[in-house]
């Protein structure tokens, strides 16, 4: 098990890791989501030791390791960047952490050739990285990192630079590959659908700060802030501000929506509403739903579905709704809100729960 | 667990700082030491003070080499710093001759810096030499050992050629991390050579060019080996630069303490000069 | 704005090209219309960044001829074409401000001063950048400095096209929401001719009116991003277009209609029957049906992303995938069907078109 505790690393006065504390089981697959400079690598280099925390400690399965280098730790690591020995061969490339080790001639051939077969490398072996596509350039820093059979293994936007289409393969095959291992397995992204693909559990990030940890699905239907919800969803959460008076939440006393079930006990007083753009539609889904009208700023079709980006009372909405739906410009539009997933937030922003919500 | 990891750091360190120690910081302190003392042998030393100093910083022969010294510089660094970015931007980015032309261009920094004087001082003899018969032949006086002009046209002749090229490697590196997109967003803005020039490769060889600058002048502020070679300082004083003058006070007159004032007033300036440079870089760095 | 012509272009980097093989781009023949909305989408090294550079001008193509409006532009240089370009990685000039940034354009070309100022500004409001004008541009955002990349090609009134490499690469998720919110609505307004490359299908089919899909030099079918969905023309593109892509799964083809195994499946209009042909059938997972009724299944594995689940199923030892709805209940006893509308019939992975019964024979 690996664990941060209240782990802070201040660089020249500026703060990149604010006060985190996290534990990771083994075996586990576990997601660092947020946007570019939320912290993702900056917490992943101090989980490898590369760097020092400020203050707190990190300890692996009960030692404390705070300080102990890289070399000394059980890692492998992983970038975004093909990052491999250009002079080498493919095997040689994977054979290099095992040789490092003083393996015995027949037990790399064994372990390098079980690696290449997982990842599709068998047919490359001979060649040298340069001479192989991205993805297959990746999938040799993939072996290397799973040959070395580290206890920690992080996976730093492994697949940022593939095309989306290779980032699809991998990103299935990833959890099998690294499953079997036992190995705490820490992958960054930026991406929210990243994550959600990816399952296992996932720590949402914000400027150095980790804002919820959890497995992924709860933490992307029951975010515990404002921020957090932002940070977990695309398209981006639509948002408005309300203040909550009796049984309905209004918007400048001129939209009423009615509080949902469970919501009714909570004080009165200003909110921010947070709708996913899936439980936005254009037809009621459920006997609740609330209509409200919102001018059409831009739609997107992918082929099977649409995206309408709505102007909603000032506010920047985009509604995700299956199937194509040509909608002009500038058409005023009545948009059915799903209460049964609505997200309220006090003014603190964080989300207001209820015994028995099904909020998502 | 942390500590054992903070003194093994320190005790790799251990080694150089001996050395440095012994490198620097005890002739140092040994200079200082004689800066403030007067003494006539068998160690018998007198406290004089800040005498050395005022002496120094008073003395015409101080200002005249402290003046030749900032000129020499000067002109080098005007010459050298476009030259070399000159050079480097007509290199070519890609294909065979870079290697050959990066090999060239290293060349010069290979030759030890005694040889590039005695190489120069056979180059620019008036009666044998290449460059020197060749300019007479021409019709035009020259005769570095004689005519000040001359040998100050030798002097900066031979640093241009010995040091360009460090700027010239430089600007190459800093020419070579810009991306190739930059080059055709500016053919479809339909920018001019200059304005490419200007606004792209300019801006991107900044701080390589500020490395450059900063080297040559630390390195052509502190030039002895090669005039004293080629010229020994002469005709007359007039190409004796402060390095140049101060080992005549130590060696040549045995003015012990005028020598170690010098030297610290010296290693005060190099030190002032780099320092402005350095903040100037770092920030650069931070914007 | 102008129509582009791409007449039988094809280019090697290989200076005496022999087979086929030897072409990044094998042949393109195809027209963009004045004022549309074009992408190009495929895989890395497909030959789209190839053709893209083609049409700007910085590469010259061993074969064929580019028309702008009709005039022959295969010999000028890039400066001469008046293209504009927005790349992988946004190109601003760093020493200036956001506003000297977009005059560069216009003051290399000699436009009067007033007439930088006007036209500047309009720009600037365009691109929503009015209130950051006098910043200098080194310090913006990376979704700002593609702002002010693409306002760069904005600003000049006489562009014949704008083209895209790949722009938004270095942008967080959520600006690639805003920024291509922003171009759809530009685009709209304004009516450019533009020319979007990208690998990546949610911003090629959100994008363009018309997708051109690209597979190994080639162009494998044009088409909206409805038709790419629906109809695929090869299964490269059912492959590459849809996450996950359109399933594949063997079929035979008889007289009677097509079979899985024993489990014959319903079709809408007739397949004529190819004997030597390798044939296939290609459905969506989004037309592919969980239920009590069909052909048997064993569920794998079951991702749930949210907003739905993604069930990856064994049929007659073949997987397939097919999304289900969030809150989705799945039966004990799984069975698939797919839905006939969603169907489409391959023979050596081309499409075959169905021939329908009231029209009964022509193709």
């Amino acid at each position: 098990m690996l664990e941060l505790r209240n782990v802070s690393k201040v660089v020249s006065g500026e703060t990149h890791i604010d006060d985190v504390s996290l534990r990771l089981e083994p075996g586990s697959l576990n997601v660092l989501l947020g946007p570019t400079l939320a912290g993702k690598t900056s917490l992943m280099r101090l989980m490898a030791g590369l760097d020092r925390p400020t203050s707190g400690s990190v300890w692996m399965e009960g030692e404390d390791v705070t300080g102990i280098p890289v070399q000394k730790r059980s890692v492998a690591m992983v970038y975004q960047q093909f990052i491999n020995y250009p002079a080498m061969s493919v095997y040689e490339n994977i054979a290099s952490p095992l040789r490092v080790a003083g393996l015995e001639k027949r037990v790399i051939e064994e372990k390098v050739r079980q690696a290449a077969g997982l990842l599709h490398l068998t047919p490359h072996l001979g060649r040298t990285p340069l001479e192989l596509s991205g993805g297959q350039q990746q999938r040799t820093a993939l072996a290397r990192a799973m040959v070395k059979e580290a206890r920690l293994v992080l996976l730093d936007e492994p697949l940022a630079n593939l095309d989306y289409k290779l980032r699809e393969e991998l990103r299935a095959e990833l959890p099998k590959i690294f499953a079997a291992s036992g190995a705490i397995f820490v992958y960054a992204t930026t991406e929210p659908s990243e994550a959600l693909l990816l399952g296992g559990n996932t720590a949402t990030l914000s400027q150095g700060r980790l804002t919820q940890f959890g497995p992924t699905i709860d933490v992307f239907r029951k975010p515990v802030d404002l921020v957090t919800a932002r940070t977990f969803s695309d398209p981006p959460l639509n948002t408005v501000s309300v203040s909550k008076a009796g049984g309905h939440f209004s918007l400048d006393n001129t939209v009423q929506l009615p509080v949902p079930q469970g919501h009714e006990s909570a004080p009165d007083g200003p909110y921010t509403l947070g709708f996913q753009p899936h439980h936005l539609s254009l037809a009621p889904r459920e006997p609740n739903a609330v209509c409200v009208r919102a001018s059409v700023s831009v739609t997107e079709i992918t082929g099977s579905e649409s995206f309408v980006h709505l102007d909603f009372a000032g506010h920047r909405w985009v509604m995700l709704e299956e199937g194509i739906h040509r909608l002009e410009v500038g058409e005023t539009v009545d948009v059915f809100i799903d209460t049964r997933h609505m997200l309220v937030f006090d003014k603190a922003n964080r989300r207001v729960t209820t015994g028995n919500s099904r909020a998502a | 667990m942390t500590k054992t990891w903070n003194n093994r750091a320190w005790f790799l360190v251990l080694p150089v700082l001996l050395l440095v120690a012994f490198n620097a910081i005890i002739p140092l302190m040994t200079v200082v030491n004689y800066s403030v003392q007067e003494t006539f042998g068998n160690n018998l030393f007198f406290f004089e003070g800040t005498k050395w100093y005022e002496d120094v910083l008073t003395s015409e022969r101080f200002h005249a080499s402290l003046f030749r010294q900032f000129l020499f510089t000067g002109i080098i660094l005007l010459i050298e710093v476009p030259l070399g970015v000159a050079i480097a931007l007509t290199m070519p980015r890609s294909g065979p001759w870079v290697s050959v032309c990066l090999v060239l261009m290293a060349l010069p920094l290979l030759i030890p810096w005694n040889v590039v004087g005695a190489m120069w001082n056979i180059m620019a003899l008036p009666d044998i030499g290449l460059l020197g018969y060749g300019l007479n032949a021409l019709g035009i006086p020259y005769n570095f050992t004689r005519q000040p002009i001359s040998a100050w046209f030798t002097v900066v002749l031979m640093d241009v050629w010995h040091w360009t090229s460090l700027v010239v490697l430089l600007a190459y590196a800093g020419l070579r991390s810009i991306p190739e997109a930059y080059y055709q967003a500016a053919k479809i803005d339909g920018a001019s050579r200059w304005s490419v020039f200007r606004y792209i490769q300019l801006p991107k060889m900044n701080r390589v060019l500020t490395i450059a600058i900063l080297l040559r002048f630390m390195d052509s502020f502190m030039i002895y080996t090669e005039p004293f070679v080629l010229t020994g300082g002469g005709p007359g004083n007039a190409t004796t630069f402060l390095s140049i003058d101060l080992v005549k006070a130590a060696l040549g007159e045995f003015n012990l303490g005028i020598a170690a004032a010098m030297s610290i007033i010296y290693f005060l300036m190099t030190l002032l000069v780099s320092w402005i440079f350095y903040t100037l870089m770092t920030r650069g760095e931070d914007q | 704005m102008a129509r582009i012509d791409l007449n039988n272009i094809r280019h090697a980097y290989l200076p005496n090209p022999a087979s086929d093989d030897d072409y990044a781009l094998k042949r393109v023949h195809h027209t963009f219309d004045d004022g549309g909305a074009y992408a190009l989408l495929g895989p890395s090294g497909c030959g789209k960044t190839t053709l893209l550079n083609i049409i700007s001008g910085l590469l010259r193509p061993t074969e064929g001829e580019i028309l702008f409006d009709g005039q022959n532009v295969t010999d000028l240089s890039t400066e001469a074409r008046n293209i504009a370009q927005v790349f992988q990685f946004p190109v601003v000039y760093d020493t200036m401000t956001v506003y000297q940034n977009l005059a560069f354009p216009l003051r290399n070309r000699g436009v009067a001063a007033d007439e930088i100022e006007r036209r500047v500004r309009e720009t600037l409001t365009m691109i929503d950048l009015a209130d950051r004008a006098d910043q200098k541009a080194k310090g913006l955002t990376a979704d700002d400095k593609q702002k002010i990349a693409l306002g760069r090609g904005l600003v000049r009134s006489d562009v014949s096209a704008i083209l895209f490499d790949e722009p938004l690469t270095v942008i967080d998720p959520h600006m690639k929401w805003v920024l291509r919110s922003q171009l759809k609505e530009l685009h709209r307004r304004f009516a450019f001719t533009m020319v979007y490359v990208t690998h990546d299908q949610t911003e090629a089919l959100t994008f363009a009116d018309q997708v051109v899909v690209m597979n190994e030099g080639e162009i494998v079918q044009i088409g909206t991003p409805e038709e790419l969905f629906e109809r695929p023309n090869h299964t490269f593109v059912g492959y590459f277009i849809g996450s996950p892509g359109m399933n594949v799964l063997p079929v035979r083809i008889d007289g009677q209609g097509a079979h899985i195994g024993d489990h014959s499946i319903a079709l809408e209009g007739q397949i004529p029957e190819m004997r030597d042909a390798r044939m296939e059938l290609g459905v969506r997972p989004e037309y592919v049906r969980i239920g009590e009724k069909g052909i048997p299944a064993k569920i794998v594995r079951v991702e749930d992303t949210g907003r739905r689940k993604i069930v990856h199923a064994t049929v007659e030892g073949e997987t397939v995938a097919a999304i289900v709805p969030e809150g989705a209940a799945l039966p004990g006893e799984p069975h698939i069907s797919f839905d006939p509308a969603g169907v489409n019939i391959y023979a050596d992975s081309w499409r075959v078109d169905p021939v329908s019964a009231r029209q009964g024979g022509a193709a």
